[in-house]
């Protein structure tokens, strides 16, 4: 049995979402980083060029003209073999959209820290989850936060995810923006030695600047081919279900703090349930706490990694339940509803629930979601049993 | 290494035959000769393009050396990225430093149109690479449309011939000079049947510390209706008709390297079919506006040659 005193001490700090990142970043030390300022991410660019201009980090900072050349460089760069990284939000996502399929399909174990930003028109610099939702498809790992000092952890642990042989992927997690970008919390940052241990070094199979050994890297690929690397990519996606576990296993045997590809809050024996992604969850714990004084049956189920979106684990998790209803803070115009819903209803249905469930999308633009209105979904779903929810429902929203 | 034809062809091809080019694609014989001047390990980004269809039908590769494809628009963002990685790699003493060279092989569509803002920001950033334009003038992979290095009166399928508007109404850019606007160390401007010349540059564009740009004209017998033999000879004629002059910029000094008794523009115009439409009576005073327009370019680029003294 593992106890508490075996774990290693983290220094306690007061930092913001961006500079905990930054400081992940610092510890991390890859050897290209690439990126281009944007609010609400400006503060990594900005805290990283110090550490570069102070001679912090090894690292290479390539102050880029844009997003798209912030993630072309990165590919570049990590066919070249070694560590690349970026940061991005918002627009600046949108732009690099048609170069994240690149990066995923070149097998390229980048990692990108998103820190969430609506998107234009009308222009919005809040969070909503709309710009990572926009590359939901492109072959990237997404996990996603709900607190600083996750945040802090998924920025070290999705280098060795990114880079597991098994994997090969590229691997983006997201922090609300200002929620979580631009509030402090008290964190435990690691000893520099640990995360450099716990990352270890890249050894890649294949490098551009292996010139006694040239490789081709993104040949043009047909019909004859293209669906098979495909195939490939899939299965890489597919075999995260188990590394992002294991990854994060070893993590919390380091530090003490565990990560899974969801989490469940006092849902064992709960009737009613809450699925949602990133800093909303810390609200509604508090709701559920309270309304457990109530001896009211409730739960949540925080998901961590939407891609690949761990369906066992889901309808495990959620299998038996009266109601649920899904929280979406991003939203896809004339779908039937949102993504973090259809997942979870696939997963239910697939592996043969039927609970009464509701998809409420919040947030939007960066509008606050308080508890009061985390209770009322709560209430809505005691009277939910046995139905499933159209149309879809929008907290917070002036009708 | 001094250039003799000699020499050149013991040296080993980094270039395999048994792509997929078109007879008499000019952009083969360039990517040849700008491999075999440079006695350095290469890697090398190509964008979408002719060039890279033609050379990497997956599993097959034309490349002996590292290469790398990513998108159409960032072949420059994405060689900057391979080239701070090995600057990155070579101080952390994680690999050695063996000269290596960094090189992107263009075409014009990628270079002066959907690629510029990528080229601008890695030439600007002072990366160690040289960006090698196969230009010829419009987008040919995609099926000949019209570029922003698109002659004045060329006929593109989207610069058509009609009863209206006839070919391309808008001169081209000048790219070169662009690039020596960033303050870039070396610019210039080659053509393939000029291949020493072509090969000196190339050789001077990779010694220098920081970016260099060479645009080199690239012949394409399907975009340019003409037989498939005249690639080098028309390569020639761009020279001697001046609509193509062979010059360098080292450090904001302007050289010219070739000065032809300069043929009229008719010449250039009898001898390709995308061109045929101006050879008609009524289409006259176009070519005698684009001679103008060809007049004053090569007048303003010798001017520039002399005041860098240089001429």
């Amino acid at each position: 049995m593992t106890t508490r005193t075996e774990y290693v001490k983290g220094t306690p700090v007061a930092l913001d979402g961006d500079r905990a990142v930054a400081e992940a970043m610092r510890q991390v030390n890859p050897d290209v980083v690439a990126a281009y300022p944007i609010t609400p991410q400006t503060e990594i660019v900005q805290r990283f060029s110090e550490f570069v201009a102070n001679g912090e980090v090894d690292t290479e900072f390539i102050a880029v003209e844009s997003e798209h050349a912030a993630m072309s460089a990165c590919i570049g760069a990590s066919a070249a073999g070694g560590r690349a990284q970026t940061a991005t939000a918002g627009a600046g996502l949108a732009l690099m959209w048609e170069v994240t399929w690149v990066a995923a399909g070149t097998r390229l174990p980048i990692v990108m820290h998103v820190v969430n930003r609506s998107l234009s028109a009308p222009l919005n610099i809040l969070c909503d989850h709309s710009d990572s939702m926009g590359v939901r498809d492109a072959g990237w790992i997404q996990l996603y936060a709900e607190t600083i000092q996750e945040a802090y952890d998924d920025a070290i642990q999705a280098v060795r995810i990114a880079e597991h042989p098994d994997v090969m992927l590229p691997t983006m997690h997201t922090l609300d923006g200002f929620v979580l970008g631009h509030s402090l919390e008290r964190i435990e940052v690691l000893p520099d030695e640990v995360v450099r241990g716990f990352i270890g070094t890249y050894n890649p199979r294949y490098s551009l600047l292996d010139v006694d050994h040239p490789v081709t890297f993104g040949p043009n690929d047909y019909h004859d081919y293209f669906f098979e690397h495909r195939r490939q990519q899939i299965e890489g996606m597919e075999r995260a279900l188990d590394v992002i576990p294991q990854i994060g296993e070893e993590f919390g045997a380091l530090t003490g703090r565990r990560y899974g590809l969801v989490e469940g809050y006092q849902l064992d024996d709960a009737d009613f349930a809450i699925v949602a992604l990133g800093s909303i969850n810390g609200t509604v714990k508090v709701v559920v706490d309270e309304l457990r004084r109530q001896d009211r049956k409730v739960g949540l189920l925080k998901v961590r990694s939407f891609r690949p979106f761990p369906a066992d684990k889901v309808a495990q998790a959620l299998g038996g339940k009266r109601a649920i209803a899904v929280l979406d803070r991003s939203f896809s115009f004339g779908a039937q509803a949102h993504p973090l819903f259809l997942e979870v209803l696939t997963a239910l249905y697939t592996h043969g629930f039927t609970p009464g469930m509701a998809n409420y999308v919040f947030g939007l633009g960066g509008r606050d979601t308080l508890p009061w209105q985390i209770r009322q979904v709560y209430d809505d779903l005691a009277e939910l049993e046995g139905v499933v929810s159209a149309p879809v429902r929008y907290l917070t929203v002036r009708e | 290494m001094a250039l003799s034809l000699k020499q050149l062809s013991t040296k080993g091809e980094l270039l395999a035959p048994g792509h997929r080019a078109c007879a008499g694609c000019a952009e083969t014989i360039i990517v040849r000769q700008v491999l075999h001047a440079i006695d350095y390990p290469v890697v090398v980004a190509v964008p979408t393009g002719c060039l890279e269809v033609v050379t990497t039908p997956y599993p097959y590769t034309s490349w002996y050396v590292p290469w790398i494809h990513s998108a159409f628009e960032n072949s420059a963002s994405t060689i900057a990225g391979a080239e701070t990685m090995y600057r990155s790699l070579v101080k952390q003493g994680k690999i050695e430093d063996r000269g290596t060279k960094f090189v992107v092989f263009a075409g014009d569509g990628a270079t002066y149109d959907i690629g510029l803002q990528f080229l601008s920001g890695a030439v600007e950033r002072g990366h160690r690479f040289l960006y090698v334009c196969l230009n010829n003038e419009a987008y040919m992979n995609t099926g000949i449309q019209r570029s922003s290095a698109t002659p004045m009166g060329a006929w593109t399928t989207t610069s058509p011939v009609g009863e209206v508007i006839v070919g391309k109404k808008e001169n081209r850019k000048d790219m070169t000079a662009i690039m020596v606007a960033h303050n870039i160390p070396y610019a210039a401007q080659a053509a393939p049947h000029a291949w020493r010349d072509l090969m000196t540059k190339v050789q001077k564009a990779v010694e220098v510390d920081g970016p260099s740009f060479i645009d080199v004209l690239s012949p394409c017998q399907r975009g340019w209706r003409y037989e498939t033999e005249e690639t080098i000879g028309l390569s020639k004629l761009a020279a001697d008709t001046c609509i193509w002059p062979l010059y360098e910029v080292v450090d904001g000094v302007w050289k010219l390297n070739y000065r032809p008794k300069k043929k009229p523009i008719t010449e250039w115009f009898k001898s390709q079919g995308r061109f045929s439409h101006l050879l008609r009576p009524e289409n006259k005073h176009l070519v005698e506006e684009i001679q103008g327009v060809v007049d004053k370019e090569w007048e303003r680029l010798l001017r520039r040659c002399e005041v860098s003294g240089a001429a």
